[in-house]
């Protein structure tokens, strides 16, 4: 590099060693940043109240109790009921699951479609899909509660399930069908003169290749369902919420003292799924997010 | 006996683009007929017209005597084998070639039988658990070609099977489709743009050109009598020699005057010639031009040519001149005494020679 | 007639999903647009009246709020986040052998919710409790935090907590760009005696245009989708002082019972989603066709 590397290699040996050591400070610093939050959670929520108002921000509980977490989960109050997250929790596991299943099964037919049996319209019709996952809900939140409410499905956990899967197939198409497009195209022309149908063709050629994919496309959307707030807040009534919408009310309930050590227990239990799927298999969800983004 | 595979005026649009242009083919039962040209000839675009998996804008597709034009491709009798094989990933080899069968209904004991009578004509019986990504691309060419085989169809397609391979494979595999054309006795239709292989496997050739069919023929005729420039220019390896000529009927037929720098120019005879055009090309092959000191024939046309190149190639020595402007190839014995720089006799073999339109590339005898 | 329904399958099954995509997204983006024009109040109605609702859109004070921490918010959250994550990204290049640990660090803030998210920095970020009253505790007596209850401020911890939950994201794309610039690319250069701080700024930044655009793109559509943040985090306020398009709309759609300012605010925020995304939309699918 520089004329000095030729004359002192002790010295390049260390400025690169002094580089090295600033460059690993620097990631710790920044991880540190990153995990703060969640430390400050865990701890916050295993503290007792008074240790809160005495005690500081970041400091390590002195005495470590569950019941903040006993409260949030069974007693705490979200609005009149005071019942915790737990029935929330479920109200978001009977909404996530169907929902995933359903617009994964979908997007994955769609996404078959669109790569492999092209038609003179088809890749309007996908761009048109695809526009759909841009568009700010908040457009269609006013026809879609009076559609709801016309169909009698306003406020329940069904009408919940069906939004999702109807602005969700727009992700769910795209993740398919881009992982789709790198199948080569004779395959199915080997399979047509063999006699195979549309749908033989899917179910014994196409579906067994696509765990990858699938795993993929389920992790993205159960996180997706799982941590929206906006069609909760908006579609749901006291008994269906999902469990975002349980914990901005508990948090943001204003009635008697706050008691911050309940806030964070329930914050964690609303995020725990998510998390855990994303530790156990981050590496697919990190391939989600940059799917549909990064070219190739 | 009506023909197994005959193309009525064929046309194919693409939008605007026209593909495929007025082509007209057929091929006896028993034929090996391949489809040869460059790179966006329309030749695999024509095949998968013929399989069915492409639609085409007029013109009819008869197999077997039976109007196929509308039919869908597991219903016309036929078999494919891709360039990539095209292989299903997640199936073993014996389920990818019992896969058709599966779909049609046929009982499993048949299709074992039929399973195993592929696989030991082909030799792949030690292969029938693996999956295609264990196999090499030999391996899996054997194995697309026997599911292809287990349909035992009126018409066999091929689309640039061996393209794939490293070139000693593909002399291998080559033979391998020969001798099963031969054992079979089955109608074959083969894309290639590879003219070796068109000449040796074929027992008649369509090349190809921009979508048009430039000239039908057994690999014989297609070799000695090209139909134009452009067939003459791209089959057979080294290319014919096509040499621009000036033409002079006499009472003795024409004599052609072919120009050289540095020296007077060449003229050769050819008696049998009626009327010619006053320019031509004179195409000759490179084994059309020989070393005179060498000649068995004391009735060729000799002349004297200066030497630019001498390229030793084992049993033939390639030497290269210059007539008419343009480069020129003799193949020679390998026992020339040919030396770079230097003159030298050479005989014409003028009873191969083709003459072409300069203007249109048409063949003119 | 089954070899009819067998020709058009393909048509027969993308025509639900599409019929869907036409109805409740084309189909209500019109009504909603259809509203907007009208004098709609607590139930909707279907004469037009014309922009009056934009009018009074941006006559109020309010949404003029809204609007100002809509661009100040996007503008601060875009470029921190991008700037925050081109340094991960390129830190982490430089073959640290725990890439795999931290990279899941700094990316598990978008596993989360955004409401938690908000939870947690709303109490980080609490005056009397929080970060203020630890950096107080440690002896700087006249430290002051008090963003978060500060009108005039109040919206710049809507940027921190969206940062955070960010620029992990952002690193991942850009890493994921700066390794598929080719190797061999960069090996001439190092052979030809090109410092590495010149290699990352003349080579490789240069031909990650696409990777930012697409960066670019993703977190403006965050920023304007931002509801659930402000939510959790402020609630919108102190007063409207943490405002957005997003939540003005809700507000308005909801608790004020305004259809007709919920659509129009709807629909501003839908048009500036449209200019960002569709041409970009266009040339992605364009190359993709190619």
């Amino acid at each position: 590099m520089t004329n000095s590397s030729i004359t002192n290699p002790l010295r390049e040996m260390m400025k690169r060693f002094v580089l090295r050591w600033l460059l690993y400070l620097l990631l710790c610093t920044f991880a540190l940043y990153y995990m703060m939050p969640l430390f400050v959670m865990i701890t916050t929520s295993l503290k007792n109240l008074e240790e809160i108002r005495t005690g500081s921000l970041m400091s390590l509980p002195r005495e470590i109790t569950l019941a903040a977490w006993s409260t949030a989960w069974s007693s705490a109050c979200t609005g009149i009921q005071c019942e915790g997250l737990r029935p929330y929790f479920w109200n978001s596991v009977l909404l996530a699951v169907p929902a995933v299943l359903i617009s994964t099964i979908i997007g994955a037919i769609n996404g078959y479609v669109v790569a492999q049996w092209r038609f003179k319209l088809s890749n309007v019709l996908f761009a048109l899909m695809l526009f759909g996952c841009f568009i700010p809900f908040q457009v269609v939140l006013l026809p879609m509660a009076r559609v709801l409410g016309m169909t009698g499905l306003a406020g329940s956990i069904s009408g919940l399930i069906f939004v999702h899967v109807i602005y969700g197939i727009g992700f769910t198409t795209l993740f398919f069908r881009n992982y789709y497009v790198t199948i080569p195209v004779e395959l199915v022309k080997a399979a047509k003169v063999d006699g195979a149908s549309f749908w033989r063709i899917f179910f014994s050629i196409f579906l067994p290749l696509s765990l990858p994919i699938i795993v993929v496309t389920v992790i993205w959307q159960f996180t997706q369902i799982w941590n929206d707030f906006l069609f909760g807040v908006s579609f749901s009534q006291a008994g269906t919420q999902p469990i975002t919408v349980a914990l901005n009310n508990i948090v943001n309930s204003t009635t008697g003292v706050k008691e911050y050590n309940v806030d964070m227990a329930a914050a964690i239990i609303a995020a725990l799924p998510t998390l855990l799927v994303y530790i156990v298999a981050g590496k697919y969800f990190i391939r989600g997010l940059t799917a549909g983004s990064v070219k190739g | 006996m009506s023909p197994i595979l005959e193309i009525k005026n064929l046309n194919k649009n693409y939008g605007p683009t026209n593909i495929l242009n007025d082509v007209n083919a057929s091929i006896e039962d028993g034929e090996f007929l391949v489809l040869v040209g460059p790179s966006g000839c329309g030749k695999s675009t024509l095949l998968n017209c013929i399989a069915g998996l492409e639609p085409i804008t007029s013109g009819t597709i008869r197999i077997s005597g039976r109007d196929m034009t509308h039919v869908s491709p597991k219903d016309r009798d036929i078999a494919m084998v891709f360039q990539s094989y095209a292989l299903y990933p997640t199936m073993s080899v014996a389920k990818n070639i019992t896969f058709g069968m599966k779909v049609r209904g046929i009982e499993k004991a048949e299709q074992d039988v039929k399973l195993a009578e592929v696989a030991h004509l082909l030799q792949i019986e030690t292969l029938l658990d693996r999956r295609p990504a264990q196999l090499s691309g030999g391996q899996r060419q054997r194995v697309a070609m026997g599911r292809a085989l287990v349909r035992n169809p009126k018409l066999f397609l091929f689309d640039e099977p061996l393209s794939n391979l490293d070139a000693k494979l593909r002399v291998e595999m080559r033979t391998e489709i020969k001798k099963l054309h031969q054992n079979l006795g089955a109608s074959m239709v083969y894309v290639t743009h590879d003219q070796i292989e068109a000449m040796t496997l074929a027992t008649k050739i369509v090349v190809m050109k921009g979508g048009m069919v430039q000239q039908i023929g057994s690999p014989a005729e297609i070799y000695m009598r090209p139909a134009n420039l452009f067939v003459a220019d791209f089959m057979g390896s080294p290319a014919m020699n096509l040499i621009p000529a000036r033409v002079n009927m006499n009472g003795k037929g024409a004599s052609f005057t072919i120009t050289r720098s540095a020296a007077p120019p060449l003229v050769l005879h050819d008696e049998n010639i009626k009327s010619l055009p006053d320019n031509v090309v004179l195409g000759l092959r490179p084994e059309d031009i020989g070393d005179a000191s060498l000649r068995k024939d004391r009735k060729l046309q000799i002349s004297n040519c200066h030497v630019d190149v001498v390229e030793p190639a084992g049993a033939d020595t390639y030497v290269l001149m210059t007539l008419g402007g343009v480069e020129v190839t003799a193949r020679l014995q390998a026992e020339t005494a040919a030396q770079r720089g230097a003159n030298m006799e050479f005989t014409f073999n003028m009873a191969k020679a083709s003459y072409f339109d300069a203007n249109t590339g048409e063949r003119l005898n | 007639m089954m070899e009819w329904m067998e020709k058009q399958m393909p048509k027969l099954v993308l025509a639900p999903s599409f019929a869907a995509s036409l109805i409740f997204v084309y189909g209500f983006i019109g009504w909603t647009a259809w509203v907007s024009l009208t004098k709609s109040k607590l139930l909707p109605r279907y004469d037009i009246v014309g922009p009056i609702q934009y009018q009074r859109l941006f006559d109020s004070p309010r949404w003029d709020v809204a609007l100002s921490n809509l661009f100040v918010f996007g503008f601060l959250f875009i470029v921190i986040s991008m700037l925050l994550g081109l340094v991960l990204a390129i830190l982490l290049d430089q073959k640290i052998r725990t890439e795999g640990v931290i990279r899941t660090i700094y990316l598990y803030p978008m596993a989360l919710s955004l409401i938690v998210t908000g939870t947690a920095w709303k109490w980080i970020l609490n005056p009397g409790l929080g970060f203020e009253a630890m950096v107080q505790s440690w002896g700087w007596d006249s430290f002051t935090f008090g963003w978060l209850v500060d009108p005039d401020m109040a919206i710049y911890t809507v940027v921190i907590a969206g940062v955070w939950q960010a620029s992990g994201f952002v690193m991942a794309l850009f890493l994921a760009g700066l390794r598929s610039v080719d190797q061999e690319i960069i090996k001439a250069a190092q052979v030809d005696g090109i410092p590495t701080w010149r290699i990352y700024s003349s080579i490789i930044l240069p031909s990650m245009a696409a990777v930012f655009l697409s960066a670019f793109i993703v977190l403006a559509h965050l920023a304007i989708k931002s509801f659930d943040l402000v939510i959790a985090l402020t609630g919108g306020g102190p007063g409207y002082a943490t405002d957005l398009p997003a939540t003005y709309m809700y507000t308005m759609a909801f608790a004020r019972g305004d259809i007709g300012q919920a659509a129009s605010s709807a629909m501003v925020m839908m048009m500036v989603v449209f200019a960002i995304v569709v041409p970009y939309l266009y040339s992605e699918l364009r190359a993709r066709n190619d």
